[in-house]
């Protein structure tokens, strides 16, 4: 994937992903309306399909809200690339399938505006703009198994049908 | 090598004799919770696994909490996902309104989370079961459909981080300040991925509510958890209320830490958050002057009946400050129930507040006391990011009910001392 990149700091909450006056709905293409407002008001308008996001440390804090990154995929954001992931993000963006590579060499040296490409498999990230590439560790295989049925339900429908 | 408090849970859970941090287990799981905005996700996740019955009937609950009684039709809408699903499964624990409350309020006081336990909630604040020394953590709606679907969830073994606090409790300090005063020290990152275990005499010493308002923050630091060992205090308030049979664990004598944090009684007075995250804290000495428009004393982190007594013990025979409006929320409606008894509401009404039924509202800036562009409160709530109780422009400091009881009668933030 390859794409242009918003980039955004510290402690990005998910108030700030998709704040919870919009929460009366779980529509994910509604949420998308209003994803990141509160962080950067033009960003639900003119963010494209393939569009990458990096951000500095603990991306996601807050809520356990699932809209967050449901939000942020259904924008059409491609990858989010940061220093370190708050915890129940991360693990929501995995088992819904959201791409998220940590990666603090990427996280500080990306700029907006520049155009980035990522292998997720091997998890290298190669900034066109810079010619820079910067090298984010590995899933583990058991998460990696978890994306490649497509996110947790896929991989709970895989071990029912197992037993 | 032994075992820390979170490693030994989960252990025994994922059915292995030991388990070391980093390692990915699946665990089976005592309790699953979700809420009126996330669990219409989960359902939804659930009917596309294809299973027809949840794994046990008993072992979820529904808490329509957050935009209940529902605020406009939308949020009608999706608490009614929570009601229908919970008719056809057949749930034993679905809370309506009437009997609901705040969900992290609600279950401990009902006996559904219990010492050496795992909870799942999707809800960031469900590590506040710590408190009984269960290992209760927040996940997404995804997980809780899984969950509901098998019984299990899937976890990576957190480092556990140690915090002893010892000494004795400044005059007005409760566990809120422990809390705030530790996340303030090693910021909202410093115990991300960790479990975090507290400990030390000043512990032992917390009341229960008071526990349950510290470990209920500790998602603010960036933890899966945050545990208290059980002791007689957590003992005296299950005995009566446990709907099922527990055993209790403890971390082993050669248990290993990634670090021990020692912090002394002496050194901790009422701490108050400034916007816009829970690491800006400062000691109520250092507040300066700072005027507010609203306080808010509720939420699942301060909205139990000692939270109600300290707030009362502030008020009584006093009034609300011109410009100040006052918003009390119960956390349950047996602690609303409690606090008429004891006379706390006629106190709370008398000097001019308004007493709500028990709701997160105003916490996420969902209802019930919204802020306006410009304003600003301090809320005995847990999280004062940008927007979160209403205008992207408001501001919210997070401090502990005596605190916000004071600055209610003041107008401005104040030390409990300024009123008494």
């Amino acid at each position: 994937m390859q794409g242009l990149v918003w980039k955004f700091g510290d402690d990005i909450d998910t108030d700030a992903i998709i704040p919870a006056r919009y929460l009366n709905t779980s529509d994910p293409q509604a949420l998308a309306k209003h994803v990141m407002e509160d962080a950067d008001p033009t960003f639900p308008q003119k963010v494209q399909p393939g569009h990458i996001i990096v951000a500095l440390k603990n991306f996601g804090c807050g809520s356990s809200r699932e809209h967050a990154p449901l939000a942020i995929k259904a924008a059409g954001i491609s990858c989010v690339i940061a220093h370190s992931f708050a915890r129940i993000f991360y693990r929501n963006a995995i088992n819904i399938g959201l791409p998220i590579l940590e990666c603090p060499e990427a996280a500080e040296k990306i700029a907006a505006g520049d155009e980035v490409r990522v292998d997720l498999n091997s998890g290298t990230i190669y900034n066109l703009t810079k010619d820079e590439t910067y090298q984010a560790a590995p899933f583990p295989s058991f998460m990696q198994d978890i994306m490649d049925k497509g996110g947790l339900i896929g991989y709970v429908q895989w071990r029912l049908q197992q037993q | 090598m032994g075992m820390t408090i979170a490693e030994k849970i989960l252990a025994r859970h994922a059915g292995k004799s030991t388990v070391k941090p980093g390692e990915l287990v699946n665990a089976k799981v005592d309790m699953v919770l979700g809420n009126d905005i996330t669990a219409p996700v989960a359902i939804k996740e659930f009917r596309r696994i294809g299973v027809e019955k949840v794994f046990d009937q008993e072992r979820i609950a529904l808490v329509p909490d957050h935009f209940t009684p529902n605020k406009d039709i939308q949020s009608a809408q999706q608490a009614k996902l929570l009601r229908d699903f919970a008719r056809e499964q057949e749930l034993t624990y679905y809370f309506e309104v009437g009997r609901m409350g705040i969900e992290h309020a609600l279950l401990p006081e009902m006996g559904l989370a219990l010492p050496g336990e795992i909870i799942i909630g999707a809800d960031s604040h469900t590590c506040t079961y710590g408190a009984l020394g269960a290992l209760a953590t927040g996940v997404g709606s995804t997980d809780m459909a899984a969950a509901m679907a098998i019984g299990e969830a899937w976890f990576k073994v957190p480092a556990t981080l140690k915090f002893i606090f010892n000494g004795q409790l400044q005059p007005w300090v409760s566990g809120k300040d422990l809390i705030l005063y530790l996340i303030g020290k090693i910021g909202v990152d410093g115990a991300l991925y960790r479990s975090m275990e507290f400990t030390g005499e000043l512990i032992s010493a917390l009341s229960m509510d008071s526990r349950l308002s510290m470990c209920n923050m500790a998602i603010e630091a960036g933890a899966k958890c945050g545990i208290i060992a059980p002791d007689q205090v957590t003992f005296d308030y299950v005995a009566a209320r446990a709907k099922r049979d527990f055993t209790p664990v403890y971390a082993d004598e050669d248990a290993e830490y990634e670090k021990v944090i020692t912090f002394e009684g002496a050194d901790i007075e009422p701490q108050v958050a400034f916007p816009h995250l829970p690491e800006n804290t400062r000691g109520i000495s250092e507040v300066g002057e700072i005027t507010v428009d609203q306080v808010v004393i509720g939420s699942c982190t301060n909205g139990r009946i000692e939270d109600l007594r300290t707030a009362a013990q502030i008020m009584k025979g006093k009034k609300v400050a011109k410009n100040v409006r006052v918003i009390i929320i119960p956390g349950t409606q047996n602690i609303l129930r409690q606090a008429i008894q004891e006379g706390l509401v006629d106190i709370f009404l008398e000097a001019e507040a308004v007493v709500s039924t028990p709701t997160c509202g105003p916490c996420l800036g969902g209802h019930m006391g919204v802020l306006a562009e410009g304003e600003r409160a301090v809320a005995t709530t847990n999280r004062n990011f940008v927007g979160r109780m209403g205008h992207p422009r408001s501001e919210v400091y997070l401090a502990n009910p005596a605190v916000a009881a004071a600055s209610a009668v003041t107008g401005k933030i104040s030390a409990p001392e300024e009123v008494m």
